[in-house]
């Protein structure tokens, strides 16, 4: 299973948990995942999420690949001015 | 598709030198056309009736006298504008709420800033709409309101939203509060870290509000046709954004719109997000006429976001050789009058700088009767550097140590552990410490009352959605048809620079402009240093396309396999090695007989960029200080620049340069001042005061290349960063020359000298 770090302001809704084991095919599984897991989550809490997948950075990436070894990092989304 | 192009070292020919800008001319001449130089035959003008209170509920509207007057032709208000469900869409930094986005463009229960659109008028002239304006009848009750941060976190604060309660905090609160969000970043053990520590630097900090400051305010032209089409003109950093922004808020389908974006005057985050475009839009429904709106300096000021205003804690603890230990921020900035501020960002790069093992970063976002803040040039990294480098300056200098060298000593590298997630890839901030060190400046000799500071920034940088279209000419030309907005920085030069290099001819053999909304796939907003980076991949994407098409052209016409056929220095020839030899043909050969042997080549691309390559920068600043009068006279500045690969070095110098002006009118002059009455008392250039030429002097760009693996041609975004550590450095600086650490912005005349004075009497005391 692939392991799933939350970023720290997530942990006020997922009990403290900043860390999960998911199997998850990509990026929207993962998300839909979370979702059912952590019931408190915001209901838009994917749109403000960016992610890195064993090291690399991807936003709005739903489809992108998560292999049953990645390491998942979940961290708010960035764009700038 | 998300697209990731790994960079490939390779000798170049277009890339890295620097070609004439292609729209130069147009601009030097007068000739280029921004927003408000577009007119339509029957246009009417658009004007704004703005609340005058800072917090008012609004108990009607009666637009009956200003319907009445002759050359009126419609009158919008909240009636006209949909309700709007909480939705959230991407616009540049801040996530916008459709719920709030209806309400900032048009107030609907309550005006909740001085400046707040409460009705519009289209006439058929600008002084029938202002005398309408005046006939309009607001009935207004006047709440209390509430300007300064903190006094907007109390708990018996006016609340400007009873709906909102803070998010992300356990219990849920039973209250509704200003503060929207609180968010919370840790690594390690920061109590245990500041234990170990020899010394532990603690500062608070205040800023003031500022503003962009783009010399074009937002201007636009709509024309809505009676089959429910609309086309609009407008001064955006974004058409595709805008498009769809306008689309949900009139309830319109998307095609039925066409954005046409002008030239735009600046934009640095301000133009993001609509303000005036759909309120003409909805007019020109009404009046069947097209409807031109062209907002003042005033109302840019009292009505279009500026960047936070913020108070921020920090607290830093190192060893005596000075290896930062740990380190703690809290951060709490205003939104303005809707939540969404830039904490976010801002909290995650407060200490992204520097390797640090225990860190703990809480951040606020407040609601206040201000107008909502938009982004600002690596939006809310500026206030928390100012903070952060502050401390670290006196860290250095209680300690003896040279403030580049102590930042050596702490500086993020490949594989830093970041506090807020992912490992930090590829970067070159020591590289930045570097060059800043061995540069010139740093040696220059100091006279009496004037002081040396150093500063350092980071930003994340951006990729996201991107399209462009690539048609190569029956001459041998290319047509180079963008999605992403030149935001006047030399942006579709250096695209087209790309385009050249790719197929091997000449930029002058390119011209690019700009889309409208029906040509190309969607584009996200010119953003987060993204429009080298993200443009410059589907650039390389669109032209590998058409040279993919090129040699299977050349292959069916010299009646060889393709994979007999390269590309090379701007023509089809025989692949070395292969046993098929043919004439080599250019790429205007081919493109002069395209269309008899299978139609006009062109080359797409529609990704969604991914990769995109932090940016660190280091500054350096030379200081004056009048002690008669608080002046701060900045005498020489330098800043040396991660930009992964400059495509094109002066646009990247003028990026570099821009931010670090633009950090010294944030660091020396630029604040909102409100009156007591929550009314904005400096909405002009006269009173808000950017820096001018004579106020900075020439500044020395060092371009430091360190490539971004993840970018075809290493370009890392290069726009933002260089805003980011003028007011730390400028502080510091100050600081060295007269010995007194200045923690509120700006550095004014009146607040150094007032610093100064009452250094004099704690002394005399």
């Amino acid at each position: 299973m692939a392991r799933i770090v939350l970023s720290g302001n997530l942990a006020a809704v997922t009990g403290g948990e900043t860390e999960i084991a998911l199997e998850v095919g990509n990026v929207r599984q993962l998300f839909q995942a979370l979702a059912e897991h952590y019931p408190g989550l915001p209901e838009n809490f994917a749109e403000d999420l960016a992610v890195a997948i064993d090291g690399e950075i991807y936003q709005d990436a739903l489809l992108e690949p998560i292999r049953n070894d990645s390491e998942v990092i979940l961290f708010p989304k960035i764009a700038g001015g | 598709m998300s697209t990731t192009i790994k960079y490939e070292p390779r000798e170049l020919k277009v890339v890295g030198t620097r070609p004439i800008r292609h729209d130069g001319v147009d601009k030097v001449t007068g000739r280029a056309r921004y927003g408000a130089d577009f007119d339509l035959p029957g246009q009417l003008i658009g004007k704004v009736l703005r609340s005058p209170h800072a917090h008012a509920r609004i108990r009607s509207i009666d637009v009956s006298a200003a319907l009445a007057l002759p050359g009126v032709k419609a009158v919008v208000t909240r009636d006209d504008f949909a309700e709007m469900p909480e939705e959230y869409a991407a616009a540049g930094e801040i996530v916008v709420n459709f719920y709030d986005v209806t309400r900032n463009v048009m107030a609907r229960e309550k005006a909740l800033y001085d400046g707040h659109a409460v009705a519009a008028v289209a006439a058929t002239s600008e002084a029938i709409a202002k005398q309408a304006l005046k006939l309009i009848k607001v009935d207004y009750e006047v709440l209390p309101h509430v300007i300064d941060v903190l006094e907007a976190m109390k708990p018996d604060a006016p609340v400007l939203h009873e709906h909102q309660y803070t998010q992300l905090v356990t219990p849920k609160p039973d209250k509704p509060s200003n503060v929207a969000k609180r968010l919370e970043f840790k690594r390690g053990d920061v109590e245990a870290g500041f234990r170990q520590a020899d010394l532990v630097v603690e500062r608070e900090f205040n800023t003031k509000p500022v503003h962009q400051g783009y010399i074009e305010p937002q201007a636009c032209l709509a024309s809505y046709s009676e089959d429910g089409q609309a086309d609009l003109w407008t001064s955006t950093q974004g058409h595709f954004v805008f498009r769809a922004q306008c689309a949900k808020l009139l309830q319109m389908e998307v095609s039925k719109i066409r954005v046409m974006p002008t030239e735009i005057g600046g934009g640095f985050g301000g133009k993001n997000t609509v303000y005036c475009e759909p309120v003409a839009i909805a007019l020109s429904r009404k009046a069947h006429r097209p409807v031109k709106i062209v907002m003042t300096r005033d109302e840019v000021f009292r009505a279009t976001g500026p960047t936070s205003g913020a108070n921020v804690r920090v607290k830093m603890g190192c060893t005596r050789d000075g290896r930062i230990i740990a380190a703690e921020a809290v951060l709490n900035y205003q939104a303005g009058a809707f939540a969404g501020s830039s904490v976010s960002p801002a909290s995650m790069s407060a200490f992204t700088r520097y390797d640090v093992d225990h860190v703990h970063v809480v951040a606020h976002d407040v609601t206040v009767n201000r107008p909502k803040v938009a982004a600002y040039r690596a939006p809310g990294a500026p206030i928390v550097a100012f903070g952060v480098e502050s401390v670290i300056d006196e860290m250095a200098k209680k300690l003896g140590i040279d403030p580049i060298d102590f930042r050596l000593k702490n500086a993020a590298r490949e594989g830093t552990q970041s506090y807020y997630g992912p490992k930090l890839g590829s970067i070159g901030f020591i590289e930045t410490l570097q060059a800043a060190k061995a540069h010139p400046n740093y040696r220059v000799p100091l006279g009496p009352n004037q002081g040396r500071g150093v500063a350092t920034g980071f930003w994340f940088n951006a990729g996201n959605e991107t399209s462009c279209a690539l048609n190569i000419n029956e001459d041998g030309t290319v047509s180079l048809v963008l999605g992403v907005v030149d935001v006047a920085g030399g942006l579709r030069t250096a695209l087209a620079m790309i385009v050249a290099e790719e197929l091997g001819i000449d930029v002058d053999k390119v011209r690019p402009s700009h889309s409208d909304t029906t040509e190309l796939g969607f584009n996200f907003v010119t953003a987060g240093s993204r429009g080298t980076f993200a443009g410059g991949m589907a650039c390389v994407v669109a032209a590998r396309d058409a040279i993919e098409k090129l040699r299977q052209r050349a292959a069916k016409i010299r009646e060889v396999p393709v994979d007999a056929v390269e590309w090379k220095d701007g023509r089809a020839q025989p692949i070395q090695g292969s046993a098929h030899r043919f004439a080599p043909m250019t790429l205007a050969e081919i493109a002069k007989v395209a269309g008899k042997t299978g139609g006009t080549i062109a080359g797409h691309a529609e990704i969604n960029a991914q990769g995109a390559g932090p940016g660190f920068a280091t500054q350096i600043v030379d200081v004056e200080v009048d002690r008669e009068t608080g002046l701060v006279k900045v005498l020489r500045y330098t800043i040396a620049q991660d930009v992964g690969k400059a495509i094109h070095p002066a646009y990247v110098e003028g990026q570099l340069q821009g931010g670090v002006v633009q950090g010294i009118g944030w660091a020396l002059n630029e604040e909102y001042v409100y009156g007591k009455d929550g009314r904005l008392q400096n909405p002009g250039f006269l009173d808000y005061r950017v820096p001018v030429a004579s106020d900075v002097p020439f500044v020395d760009a060092v371009i430091v290349e360190v490539p971004n693996p993840n970018h075809p041609y290493g370009v890392r975004g290069c726009g933002e960063v260089s805003i980011i550590a003028p007011m730390a450095a400028i502080a510091n600086a100050v600081e060295s020359a007269i010995g007194i650490r200045i923690c509120e912005q700006p550095l004014s005349p009146p607040r150094v000298l007032a610093a100064i004075e009452e250094a004099a009497a704690t002394r005399k005391a």
